[in-house]
């Protein structure tokens, strides 16, 4: 297995509270890894330690490592900007920037430098939204305010826009809970398209979406990793007592 | 089951509610009787002449003239006021919101805005008026604009700071997720989302402004030029009402009607203005 | 092999320079909120040395109990005006509770949606009219009120009471000034009630109703007593404005600087003994230390109420 992200005795705690206790995991590259669990057994906090994004909690606290390509992000020289860069967000709902659609996905390169002129723009503006599969609705408005899309197109925009910043990882935090079935199943179809190019994870409280998605399964409880592994070892053949009740759906 | 009308509980709610709708009556009626009085009063000695010429030899003996200078010295010591506010306004609105959060120098900023935000206009009048012996300089433009813009900013930080807070968190988030960093944030997302905010802001400050009186009186002066420097006296409009009543001819004194007049249609134009174009500037803004 | 992956560290020059902008942005901006906690020290101070002079020559206490104001033989009584402040708000703040309380009721438990939006511009329109504007209209509409209709009203039938005795010959008086000041604080009361009504859950009303109470004793015995704290501290607010308004209040009450006895008295209150007096107040000796001292001893009044209410309401309202 070839990992991108190796966590090791990760703890965090919302002030005196513990969420996450003696966490280590890897996260394969090129896969689309699951996060599931009961809710509050810390999944999204996992999830947010990968970008750090804990932090902006006020009061969460953390220790222990988060190597990406074996560089633990949590050392004081990183670029907390160049984590999140490197690591996109996908988030629940989808919340546009306020501005136009094409300025939406243009914001990330932007504010990054990442092209040198108009026309660059313009391109990888296009090409993202294709990517995302957006381009054919919203070719025509490109100019208009991001907030006039469905909330559906909204959460493609957001992966454009994700996308446009040339991350290496997706997180993606309950990224269709907001979302009807059809724009649900827009994002799974685009999801699975481009785990090829991206390392993927995903957090869901549903599972039979994990049961879609997956192809690494991280269950966890209280806090805690119970088990991990592959997804057709883990949903045929759990190890823990804990994970076969939850995968019988008995909590 | 009947309702029974004479009870003393529907008793004393059809009072209550009608006390209520009678005080609410009251509030609404002071505004139209206000505006009425001063319409009533100020429209028949209301002309061009008053709003397009300074005034002239005997003006205030009930000679010709007008307050173009009162019009354009207010306007002058607002903008100007208004100007300096909004510079220190903005980036400490941003940075409460992006930066300080709900950390403890975020609290003390809110509450030493707050407490600014009570001081009355007379006591920044006489603050302003030390400060201008200090410094040696004389009631000028300068020294108007100055007071008003620390009698403005906290009103402005104020107003922008509730449209701030207003602002999902996850919208920050959304462009932190991207890398920005948090001036990014506050320049780009923040600035663009409370565009509507500012603009209502600014426009009350100008507002409030525009219409102090107790302020300019000790550090702006009055004169019946129109001020050619800064460093020159301005005249102001509500001090133009005040002076005009205080003379015993009745004339000036219906003048100072016209005079009150001019100056409410700008305040209510300015507070009317500010709701449609807080309309117009939030198209991108997320609801 | 792969390509080697660059450090998470800000190498390009790009991100060196954003990383650097957004240290720069932070430690400006720090600077600028330094301004207005450093203001409120600054304006204490700055006016309490120009108060000093008149201090070296007579005691606070002196000042603050003396009844004769006469700059020309340098007698300096403040309580004249002092008193004359209080009795202007302390009526004006009598006057402007009750209506203001209700309608904030009305506002937030029986009105109409249409009836609140119309209500939200209405009070911002009431608030942004100057005070030289509410001076005039006092001056037209009020002091006839009380001078012509009120006064003589009161006087025939309470006259008997000090409070409404009177044998003053106009409406220029405390009362006149209380009733403008009712009028321009209303707004501003209106406001921060209806605010803090609205923090209270819609639940804890539907609780009260189902089971069976009307809607005034839901006000009366679940609403109001969650607030008043709240409440009182913005009437405090409220009066902290009154205190220190300026042009609307001098412009219809009367300015003699006399110890009042009846509303229909005039009165000399502080801002308005400041407004009227600072042309001469560099031509007599310690004249501009006793006018500035009256602007310090507003601001320290006004400080008190404000930091207390202040306090308050920012623990209820976040």
């Amino acid at each position: 297995m070839n990992t991108h992200i190796q966590v090791n005795n990760l703890n965090a705690w919302y002030g005196k509270q513990p969420a996450l206790k003696e966490i280590n995991i890897e996260i394969p590259k090129n896969q689309i890894t699951v996060i599931m669990g009961p809710s509050g057994c810390g999944k999204t906090t996992l999830l947010k330690t990968f970008n750090r994004f804990l932090e902006l909690n006020d009061g969460a606290k953390i220790t222990g490592e988060v190597l990406v390509n074996g560089q633990d992000i949590y050392q004081p020289d990183v670029d907390v900007t160049e984590v999140r860069k490197r690591i996109g967000l996908l988030a629940q709902r989808p919340y546009p920037l306020p501005m136009s659609i094409y300025d939406n996905v243009a914001y990330g390169m932007n504010i990054h430098r990442m092209k040198k002129d108009r026309l660059g723009y313009k391109a990888s503006v296009k090409h993202y939204l294709e990517l995302a599969g957006l381009w054919d609705e919203v070719q025509k408005r490109l100019h208009e305010p991001a907030t006039g899309l469905s909330i559906g197109q909204q959460q493609r925009l957001c992966l454009a826009r994700g996308l446009a910043v040339e991350p290496e990882v997706i997180l993606g935090d309950e990224p269709t809970s907001a979302l009807d079935p059809i724009s649900s199943q827009h994002i799974e179809k685009k999801l699975l398209e481009l785990k090829s190019q991206y390392t993927t994870v995903i957090v869901t409280h549903t599972l039979r979406q994990a049961k879609r998605l997956a192809d690494h399964v991280i269950f966890m409880y209280m806090g805690e990793v119970v088990e991990a592994g592959p997804a057709r070892n883990v949903f045929t053949n759990p190890q823990q007592e804990r994970t076969r009740q939850y995968l019988e759906g008995l909590f | 089951m009947k309702m029974n009308r004479f009870h003393r509980r529907h008793i004393t709610e059809s009072i209550a509610k009608g006390a209520m709708l009678l005080s609410f009556l009251i509030m609404a009626g002071s505004l139209g009787l206000i505006l009425w009085t001063v319409l009533y009063k100020g429209l028949p000695a209301l002309t061009w002449e008053m709003i397009s010429q300074t005034p002239k030899g005997g003006f205030y003996l009930g000679k010709e003239g007008g307050i173009l200078n009162a019009i354009i010295g207010s306007l002058y010591l607002a903008s100007g006021g208004t100007l300096i506010a909004l510079a220190l306004s903005l980036p400490m609105a941003l940075y409460l919101e992006t930066y300080l959060g709900k950390s403890s120098w975020g609290r003390w900023v809110r509450l030493s805005l707050d407490v600014l935000w009570g001081i009355p206009s007379i006591v920044y009048g006489a603050f302003g008026f030390t400060l201008m012996l200090a410094l040696g300089m004389r009631a000028s433009l300068l020294g108007g604009i100055i007071v008003l813009a620390l009698l403005e900013l906290p009103i402005m930080v104020r107003a922008m700071d509730e449209v701030i807070r207003r602002m999902p968190v996850d919208l920050e988030h959304a462009a932190l997720a991207l890398g920005s960093t948090k001036l990014e944030v506050a320049t780009r997302i923040v600035l663009r989302q409370m565009l509507p905010g500012i603009v209502t802001a600014v426009l009350l400050a100008f507002g409030r402004g525009i219409g102090d009186a107790a302020s300019v009186l000790f550090t702006a002066g009055y004169t019946d030029n129109i001020p050619g420097s800064l460093l020159r006296p301005a005249a102001s409009l509500p001090l133009a009402v005040f002076f005009q009543l205080g003379t015993p001819f009745p004339e000036v004194q219906a003048r100072a009607y016209a005079s009150a007049l001019i100056l409410t249609i700008i305040v209510l134009a300015i507070s009317l203005g500010s709701r449609w174009l807080a309309a117009k500037a939030g198209k991108f803004t997320l609801k | 092999m792969e390509k080697p992956i660059p450090l998470f560290s800000p190498i390009t020059p790009a991100a060196v320079s954003r990383r650097r902008a957004d240290s720069f942005a932070n430690r400006a901006f720090f600077m600028i909120t330094l301004i207005p906690v450093a203001l409120i020290f600054i304006i204490t101070i700055a006016l309490f040395l120009r108060f000093l002079p008149i201090l070296r020559e007579h005691s606070l206490w002196e000042l603050v109990s003396g009844v004769t104001w006469k700059p020309n033989k340098g007698e300096f009584g403040f309580l004249p005006f002092i008193a004359g402040t209080f009795w202007v708000t302390a009526l004006g703040v009598a006057l402007a509770v009750p209506p203001c309380i209700l309608t904030a009721l009305y506002l937030s438990e029986y009105a109409r949606a249409t009836t609140r939006t119309l209500m939200k511009p209405l009070l911002d329109l009431l608030a942004a009219i100057p005070s030289v504007v509410y001076g005039v209209w006092g001056m037209l509409a009020i002091v006839p009120l009380v001078g012509d209709v009120l006064r003589p009203i009161l006087n025939r039938y309470l006259g008997f009471i000090p409070l409404f005795a009177s044998n003053q010959p106009t409406g220029f008086s405390i009362l006149a000034g209380a009733i403008v000041l009712a009028v321009m604080i209303a707004p501003f009361i209106i406001a921060i009630t209806y605010e803090v009504l609205a923090t209270i859950p819609q639940g804890l009303r539907q609780a009260s109703l189902g089971i069976g109470a009307t809607q005034w004793q839901t006000i009366r015995y679940v609403v109001l007593p969650q607030v008043l704290p709240a409440i009182i501290a913005g009437i405090v607010l409220g009066a902290s404005r009154a205190l220190g308004e300026t042009l609307a209040v001098l412009m219809v009450v009367g300015n003699i600087p006399q110890m009042p006895n009846s509303i229909f008295d005039a009165g000399y209150p502080l801002p308005a003994l400041i407004a009227n007096n600072y042309g001469e107040m560099m031509s007599i000796p310690l004249y501009d230390a006793a006018l500035l001292g009256a602007a310090f001893i507003l601001l320290v009044i006004i400080l008190f109420f404000n930091i207390l209410s202040t306090i308050v309401l920012q623990r209820v309202l976040k």
